[in-house]
């Protein structure tokens, strides 16, 4: 039975299944939503406009029996924060759910011709259309819990909190965890504001009854799952109680702080004094000595790393969930604030109104430094939350992320790439994730390409994070493979211990090919990877964008960054080997 | 001569008693390396992953210098 496209029509209000085409079978995940974006959605729209689809798409392997850390669902459209096409990844309930009913992907188009606002709850029996008038203005806290109140079979809730109602730039995607916290994001590239052009508040999916995942060659599937676990719980990073694993992400703020590569105060230094204060190191310690809270939580069913986290207040009450490295890097470093509770407040801000946390935290930096705030005050960077609750004009700039609150403060010093605000690593200090953050298809994005393993772990390898010899050959290869990993539903950070343990890389492999009955192994995902890369490549391109917009900001190449004081010199003609390739290869 | 170390993640567990991010100095003999001073103390070789001394990435077989800034890692990413 092939796996089914649900099309669904908002114009209409009707919903259409029908088998996947030959020409997106192949494909899961974030090849398949890049793939439809590519074939189905103008270059040249408008993000906001009627011509924009939202496509909703799980891995490969999500929904197979105990396929480790599979939970990962690909949100992709043309983005109203980068103008580039966008693929944003997140666990949650969603991927394992949308896959056992039988789903390849979900494609979202047209808006409601009432101009009314929709619940759509997806089950095996279809589609249902619901008015969602008594959701508007809920954060998603609040709509997480109506909708599990409401529903049965504890479904998967992904839907657009207050700012994506308003449909401004830096509108996240929720998706719920286990328990039913929001704190699981599309975050990045403003896709909630694509949500709320169709016109649709939440998605509900019950899975109960649904059909399950096929799978081809279910000997091939389990002997690759067998080599992939052990991969997973052998390395030392991802094993249980492993650093992963006890300190979440955040175990990064003191390597990178060490490295000099840490951004604070607006990216005008590259260590921050009260780095440890946030590090994932305090949150263990918050957890074990408020007696609340929790280390090692899994954002989604089946996760065998647990990287996620709960954090507690003082009187033992939850503040938020999860603290990440980006977390605490944008809302604390980079804001000069050291005070992990207020870090935690701010995240459960973000995650109720529906904000992407690392635009967000790098926003506060940027009014910041033009005067709206001190660096660390922390009392009134949690207080700006209001205006945008409160739906201000102030508000609403904050709400559209870096480059509209720098127009509007008059800040130069602005850490974006098309449109989007840096993650947690200082490019001038660590130039290889400067490649990625200039070349990749998504705006500036960590996640798209990992040169932090090697430059700064020494996982998958080890090379110097100053220079740039090598590194557009480095960028290109961790952006194809991670290219891959999102197609395949795994989390990303299955890379680490298959990058060091061949076994695991091939098994990976396996289990994609097991499910899918194509005949691949780990040789091929690097050429996967570039064919899902190309794709979103030549869409760019067909949206105006150039080698010239692959470039980091002027700041970058005249301000030395403490303590290496370096500046990015890299010559522009090195970071366009990234993709030079993609015309190379294209008659 | 004096250097300061800190210890993070799961390599805190080897040097009890001190806070996160705060540094123990110990003294060196010129001409320890990074290793043997991870032997001193006594963190486990197969644990420390990643040095770094002074913002800069350091080999165990490395010399420590008078007035170091020294970090030890276990295996960390992440993102």
């Amino acid at each position: 039975m092939a796996r089914k496209i649900l099309r669904i029509n908002m114009n209409e209000l009707k919903a259409t299944y029908k088998d996947i085409p030959e020409k997106w079978a192949r494909w899961g995940g974030r090849g398949l939503t890049s793939a439809i974006v590519s074939d189905e959605v103008d270059p040249t729209c408008h993000p906001l406009g009627p011509n924009n689809k939202l496509v909703i798409a799980p891995g490969w392997v999500s929904g197979t029996p105990a396929a480790p850390s599979s939970g990962r669902t690909s949100f992709g459209a043309k983005s109203p924060l980068t103008g580039t096409i966008k693929e944003s990844n997140s666990g949650g309930l969603s991927s394992q759910k949308i896959a056992k009913l039988g789903l390849a992907a979900i494609i979202i188009e047209g808006s409601p011709k009432d101009g009314k606002w929709y619940t759509l709850h997806i089950s095996k029996d279809g589609v249902k259309f619901e008015d969602a008038s008594e959701l508007l203005g809920k954060g998603m806290e609040e709509v997480d819990k109506i909708c599990w109140e409401k529903y049965p079979n504890k479904p998967a809730v992904i839907g657009i909190g207050p700012v994506g109602e308003m449909k401004l730039t830096n509108a996240g995607i929720s998706i719920n965890d286990p328990e039913n916290n929001p704190g699981r994001y599309a975050g990045r590239g403003g896709l909630g504001a694509v949500m709320a052009s169709r016109g649709i508040k939440v998605i509900v999916v019950d899975d109960k009854g649904g059909p399950g995942v096929e799978i081809a060659n279910m000997e091939l599937f389990k002997k690759g799952r067998k080599k992939l676990t052990s991969a997973i719980m052998a390395h030392d990073l991802t094993k249980q109680d492993g650093a992963l694993n006890l300190y979440g992400t955040d175990v990064l703020m003191n390597i990178i702080n060490e490295a000099g590569g840490l951004p604070s105060r607006n990216f005008s230094a590259g260590q921050f004094e009260g780095a440890a204060k946030i590090s994932g190191e305090m949150i263990a310690e918050m957890v074990e000595t408020r007696h609340a809270g929790k280390a090692g939580h899994a954002c989604h069913p089946g996760c065998i790393i647990q990287c996620s986290n709960i954090y507690p207040d003082k009187d033992g009450s939850i503040i938020a969930s999860p603290i990440e490295y980006e977390t605490a890097f944008a809302l604390g470093s980079n804001c000069g604030i050291d005070d992990l509770d207020y870090v935690a407040k701010m995240t459960k801000e973000c995650n109720d109104l529906g904000l992407d946390t690392i635009e967000m935290g790098n926003t506060i930096a940027i009014a910041m430094e033009g005067g709206l705030l001190e660096f660390g005050d922390k009392v009134g960077a949690l207080k700006l939350f209001d205006e945008i609750k409160n739906k201000t004009p102030l508000g609403r700039i904050l709400g559209q992320g870096v480059e509209a609150t720098a127009k509007a403060f008059g800040v130069h010093r602005v850490p974006t790439v098309k449109g989007q605000s840096m993650p947690a690593y200082e490019p001038r200090a660590i130039k290889g994730i400067g490649f990625t953050y200039a070349t990749t298809t998504m705006g500036a994005d960590h996640t798209a390409g990992y040169t932090i393993a090697p430059e700064i772990a020494g996982v998958g390898g080890k090379v110097d994070p100053l220079t740039d010899k090598g590194k557009a050959e480095l960028s290109l290869t961790f952006q194809a493979a991670t290219a891959f990993i999102d197609s395949s539903g795994y989390c990303l950070f299955i890379a680490f211990p298959i990058l060091d343990i061949a076994e695991g890389w091939a098994g990976m492999a396996e289990t994609v090919a097991g499910v899918m009955g194509m005949d691949i192994t780990g040789d091929d995902v690097i050429a996967m990877g570039k064919e899902i890369l190309k794709k979103e490549r030549l869409f760019n391109e067909a949206a105006g964008f150039t080698n010239a917009d692959d470039r980091l900001p002027e700041f970058m190449r005249y301000e030395k960054l403490p303590p290496h004081n370096v500046t990015w010199d890299t010559p522009d003609e090195e970071i366009d080997k990234v993709y030079a390739w993609v015309h190379e290869t294209a008659d | 001569m004096q250097v300061e170390v800190r210890v993070f993640a799961t390599l805190r567990r080897y040097l009890p008693g001190l806070g996160i991010g705060e540094a123990k100095i110990v003294e060196v003999a010129p001409g320890t390396t990074f290793g043997e001073l991870s032997d001193l103390l006594r963190l486990p070789s197969e644990e420390v992953k990643v040095c770094i001394r002074n913002s800069l990435h350091a080999e165990m077989q490395d010399l420590i210098e008078d007035g170091d800034r020294i970090a030890f890692f276990p295996p960390v990413a992440g993102g």
